[in-house]
């Protein structure tokens, strides 16, 4: 038996949640508790399976817990899965946020409760496919697949100008993705009929091949995790969807583009790499100061929080580009704590709409008094994201700002440093003028503090906050080994 | 013993109160102040029990450090920190003064915040910056170190900003956090031209950053000189950090803001322990600074002038707490002057008696706040030392001992100071000291009498409530007190008969020059010309302040500009919102915000080209109209074309 799971445990882990959606579309719509439930139990279900993968992987390099099976025998296309110490966390990370999520969305989705439900469960199975994929069809199937469940979570459960915005992110995806494509039917034929990464990594490609390939995979990845200046759709996504889908999509999808440039566009094509990882570097580090600069005079809090994220993103670009063991290591151990960091960011200012209905930074002011524990949550959360050492944001940026120093991108590490200063400055002015001063408004209706739901919701995000800050070797032992090998691709090279 | 208890007991305190804050919040019950109190304050005197045995070991001889490595905090690669404490005779003599003063100050505290809201709050906050500012001190490596100075950042932001509902003390918050980090960054850099230098041959397994490594390895390439120069900007960036925590030009700006926090915040966090770091840091890595002179000599002339401007200013502030802040800012930049000349032990030395006298003057400051009913203007006081005795007493005490009174504690540290530059060839700075030790001297004694001596000026409902505070207040300022008189005979120079004790204690740097009878004839004339001035000072505070006090007036009168640019700090927050604050938000609002990602690129680039797929869409469209005569026009027009081309080529 446990033989049996353990051989097929990422199969068991995807499924689970489609599974869940199967048996959720017999379920009766009218009972809406009966979809919570239901959800949540899939979801935590899903969790625990995926605990199996850090109690039993093995602290080294290559695939583990491997499925190879053939599927569609004519095109060559594999059943094709596997995690290392970079997808590992992902995945784990994936699977912790949704039962969050799903709990949190209990007090927030009333009407056409079913579509949501099975959406996020169908999301869900996506998000895992994806990271966990080792065969590029397979891989690009869900990459795709993902886009439609938060096509319609953005357009039916979103907000304000909800359809413009979901269209916007729909089809800023789908340009980048479709370049994508042709690049893997490109390399399809190259290797000879096969999707299977392992086959690709060890194709002789000229370097002419390498640029056209490189840019096309770049550029479907930079979109996605977005790099400056592809970020324009991401503002406007967040501002508009729901907190559920801000919380994904800050949380897991934004980590499916630095996910695929450490997957693919940089062990594949090395060379073009070496050749573009200044430019890369340097729109990083435009991200970095002018994310934040843009994040500073927002006047809408998920928008600030969105420009936000494409600064911390930056930071896990830099650290890519900069590609020695500290800072690749940091930049994963980064993607982790911006998925928590940002998660839980977006969740707190889902928790505050669902009582105000506003987003504006101007119709709030002094809650430190009205909701005190709110605020102190939110002050932890807040100087995570500012990576107060001790908490799990200093240790990302610190490994990425160190490595990415020692490396030939010192300058751009100095400038990218600046970021440290920006963000205590627009995380803490909006701090200022949504919690404290005394003034009056719609915010200071009675509002009711954090609930039991609420807190139960926070509280495992706060842990990982301090967790991953204290003890970061757990994670970081998993992760180093399979950055070790991307090092040495390059080195050998 | 175990180092991580001194971390570990203010933690548990700053956990218990905080969960009691939150509860007490959450369920909207009175908090349980008592127990509050004796969680808070419980735990502060059993870490400083536990500081006595260990500090008489290292008085008693002991010279090697006592190390605590509880686990491997960050390990990649070759690159490895540890979770570690060590204590030597340095940091021995700051886990004194943190628990010890410390634990005044949160007994001083149960008197002073009796009425206020979020009790319980405070002292989770007070407790947890304790804990924060012994990661610092105890720290074994920079990272560790790292730790605590942004722990300690953390805390003095959360007590400045404690009243939130007032704004102007939220954005003083703020901003000390804000001017910090800029600090940070600096040390930040610095932190990674160390990783750069050591990280490509450092072995697995070895914590390139602690200060053991750090020491060895230093030292090792100072003797090969092929560190001049790193060790210069590395040390430069280090000092950068020290800017920012230790309120130096031009990183000074946030602490006189910081007044904005409860006074035995600003007696603890923003003068006896916190905003020392910067020293401490230099202290420690003083083996850094060695071997780059020109970097010393940076610190030694900010120092200066630092304590000069910052005095300049003190003499003409309005509010008693504006007056200590400035005092302090100056008193620091003593401490960098000293740090600049090479003289490490003395600067720590006045560390430690400034904790004490400073402290001392916060506390009574407080003291006489809580008297006037909050009031805070020097203006409007007047005569209290009838009414309050003990925190007359105490407060001139500490006065005498920071204008430099002997043999009152900082007459030794302050004048070995000044006698340390003069002595080491840096008479300028030497000079630049005098000039501030003047202004010390009359801007305290102005104060002093001010506030105690002359009439009341305040309202007579003012009047009718002045009273002396509790004996939880009290407590505090007459041991501080006895410690502003006697914690300065620990170090006194061999020329008064004394031993120097202290700085041989902590024997850091190259120790002390040889010492010739002409050098000894220059050291008693330099005393006699400090004590000179701090009576120059006294008297003159007497004339104007005491004697009368239209001559103040028409002195400011006679030159109104120089008056109003030391009132006004000389303009220095306006110059940076000008130049700094402002330009950046401006240029963020309308340049980054909406011309560049609104205009530019999400309009013009993204839902442009959107459009202009769009509009060949409606071309494509209008195209294929479906009328057979349109395409059978299409055919004989492109039929022509082809003939015209075929015929004529």
């Amino acid at each position: 038996m446990f033989n049996w799971i353990d051989q097929n445990i990422l199969s068991l882990i995807i499924f689970t949640p489609l599974a869940g959606a199967v048996v959720g579309l017999f379920l009766p719509s009218s009972q809406r508790r009966v979809f919570e439930i239901w959800t949540l139990f899939v979801t935590l279900l899903t969790f625990v399976l995926s605990l199996h993968l850090v109690f039993y992987f093995d602290n080294g390099a290559g695939y583990q817990f491997a499925i190879f099976k053939p599927w569609i025998q004519s095109l060559g296309v594999q059943y094709a899965l596997a995690v290392d110490g970079i997808s590992l966390w992902l995945v784990v990370l994936t699977t912790f946020l949704m039962p969050i999520v799903t709990l949190f969305s209990w007090g927030a989705v009333g009407e056409r409760h079913k579509a949501y439900y099975l959406l996020l469960l169908i999301l869900h199975t996506g998000m895992l496919g994806a990271f966990m994929a080792v065969d590029a069809f397979f891989f690009y199937l869900f990459w795709e697949a993902m886009l439609i469940p938060m096509y319609f979570l953005i357009g039916i459960y979103g907000h304000g100008d909800k359809i413009k915005a979901a269209t916007k992110f729909f089809i800023y995806t789908v340009v980048g993705s479709v370049l994508m494509l042709l690049g893997m039917i490109y390399l399809y034929f190259r290797a000879g009929g096969s999707f299977l990464l392992q086959d690709w990594l060890v194709l002789d490609l000229s370097t002419s091949e390498q640029w056209w390939l490189f840019l096309a995979f770049t550029l479907s990845f930079a979109i996605k995790v977005p790099i400056f200046p592809l970020h324009t759709w991401l503002p406007e996504a967040h501002t508009q969807a729901p907190a559920a889908g801000s919380v994904i999509l800050a949380g897991v999808l934004l980590k499916m583009g630095t996910y695929g440039l450490v997957r693919f566009a940089i062990p594949l094509f090395p060379q073009a790499y070496d050749q573009a990882y200044p430019v890369i570097a340097s729109l990083a580090v435009v991200g970095i100061i002018y994310g934040s600069l843009v994040a500073m005079v927002q006047k809408d809090i998920k928008k600030l929080i969105a420009y936000s994220s494409i600064a911390h993103l930056g930071f896990v670009v830099l650290g890519l580009m900069a590609f020695n063991e500290q800072s690749m290591t940091g930049a994963v151990y980064q993607m982790l704590n911006h998925g928590v960091s940002s998660g839980a960011l977006f969740l707190l200012v889902g928790m505050l709409y669902t009582r105000t209905h506003t987003q504006a930074i101007a119709n709030y002011g002094g809650l430190a008094k009205t909701l005190p524990l709110f605020t102190f949550v939110f002050m932890v959360v807040t100087f995570s994201s500012i990576a107060l050492p001790g908490t799990n944001g200093f240790v990302g940026e610190f490994m990425i700002l160190a490595g990415t120093f020692y490396s030939d991108l010192s300058l751009w590490a100095i400038v990218a440093s600046l970021g440290v200063i920006l963000s205590a400055v627009y995380m803490l002015w909006m701090v200022e003028r949504v919690f404290f001063g005394k003034k009056a408004g719609e915010s200071l209706k009675p509002l009711k503090d954090l609930n039991l739901r609420e807190w139960l919701c926070i509280l495992p995000l706060l842990v990982m906050i301090v967790w991953m800050g204290l003890k970061p070797n757990f994670f970081l032992e998993k992760i180093e080994p399979a950055v070790k090998t991307l090092v040495e691709i390059k080195s050998a090279f | 013993m175990n180092l991580i208890y001194f971390i570990l007991l203010p933690l548990l305190g700053a956990i218990l109160n905080g969960s009691i804050a939150l509860i007490s919040a959450g369920r909207k019950k009175e908090e349980p102040r008592a127990l509050v109190s004796a969680i808070a304050l419980g735990v502060m005197l059993v870490a400083f029990a536990l500081a006595i045995p260990l500090a008489l070991d290292f008085f008693s001889g002991r010279t090697d450090p006592i190390l605590s490595s509880l686990f491997s905090w960050i390990t990649v690669g070759n690159f490895k920190v540890d979770f570690a404490l060590s204590l030597d005779r340095l940091s021995v003599v700051l886990l004194l003064i943190i628990t010890g003063v410390g634990s005044l100050i949160h007994l001083y505290s149960v008197g002073y915040m009796k009425g206020e809201a979020g009790y319980a709050k405070y002292f989770a906050y007070l407790n947890l910056f304790v804990a924060s500012m012994l990661v610092l001190v105890l720290g074994e490596n920079l990272l560790m170190m790292f730790l605590g100075w942004e722990g300690v950042g953390l805390c003095s932001y959360l007590l400045i900003g404690f009243w939130f509902e007032d704004e102007a003390k939220a954005k003083a918050g703020k901003k000390a956090f804000i001017v910090n980090r800029v600090g940070d960054f600096g040390f930040l850099l610095g932190i990674f031209l160390l990783i750069s230098f050591f990280l490509p041959e450092a072995k697995e397994g070895v914590s390139i950053l602690s200060f053991s490594y750090l020491k060895t390895y230093i030292h090792e390439l100072g003797h090969a000189h092929v560190i001049f120069i790193p060790a210069g900007i590395i040390g430069l960036c280090f000092f950068i950090g020290a800017m920012g925590k230790s309120a130096q030009i031009p990183l000074y700006v946030w602490l006189p803001d910081a007044m904005a926090g409860p006074t035995p915040v600003s007696a603890l966090i923003h003068a006896a322990t916190m905003v020392t770091a910067g020293v401490y840091m230099i202290a420690r890595m003083h083996f850094l600074y060695d071997l780059a002179p020109w970097v010393l000599q940076f610190i030694g002339a900010i120092g200066a002038i630092t304590a000069l401007f910052a005095a300049s200013i003190g003499l003409v502030q309005r509010d008693i707490k504006k007056v200590l802040a400035y005092s302090t800012v100056s008193q620091l930049g003593f401490m960098f002057l000293a740090m600049g000349v090479g003289a490490y032990a003395t600067g720590v030395f006045h560390l430690m008696t400034h904790a004490f006298f400073k402290a001392c003057l916060f506390l009574g400051s407080g003291s006489v706040i809580h008297a006037m009913g909050g009031e805070q203007d020097i203006r409007r006081m007047g005569g209290l030392r009838k009414s309050m005795p003990i925190t007359f007493w105490t407060f001139l005490i500490a006065t005498l001992a920071i204008a430099g009174f002997p043999p009152l504690s900082a007459f030794f540290s302050k004048d070995e100071i000044l006698w340390e530059a003069f002595h080491r060839g840096h008479s300028l700075l030497a000079g630049l000291g005098f000039l501030a030790a003047l202004m010390t001297s009359f801007y305290m004694f102005r104060l002093t009498f001010l506030t105690f001596f002359g009439d009341f000026r305040g309202t007579e409902e003012q009047k009718h409530h002045l009273h002396e505070s509790p004996w939880t207040m009290t407590l505090p300022l007459i041991v501080l007190a006895i410690l502003s008189t006697v914690g300065g005979w620990v170090g006194i120079p061999h020329l008064l008969g004394g031993h120097a004790q202290f700085q041989n204690f902590l024997g850091l740097g190259h120790g002390s020059l040889e010492v010739t009878a002409s050098d000894h004839l220059w050291e008693l004339s330099l005393m006699v010309l400090s004590v000179g001035l701090a009576l120059l000072g006294m008297l003159l505070a007497y004339v104007f302040y005491i004697k009368n006090q239209s001559y103040a007036e028409c002195l400011a009168r006679r030159f109104p500009r120089l008056y109003r640019l030391l009132l006004n700090k000389y303009y220095v927050d306006e110059i940076y919102d000008a130049l700094i604050v402002n330009p950046i938000k401006g240029i963020s609002e309308t340049f980054f915000s909406k011309t560049v990602d609104q205009k530019f690129i999400n309009q013009v680039l993204v839902e442009g080209s959107a459009k202009t797929v769009k509009n060949l869409g409606r071309v494509l469209n209008w195209l294929q109209s479906g009328q057979v005569s349109v395409y059978a026009f299409y055919f004989l027009a492109v039929i022509s074309v082809a003939v015209f081309y075929l015929v004529f080529s």
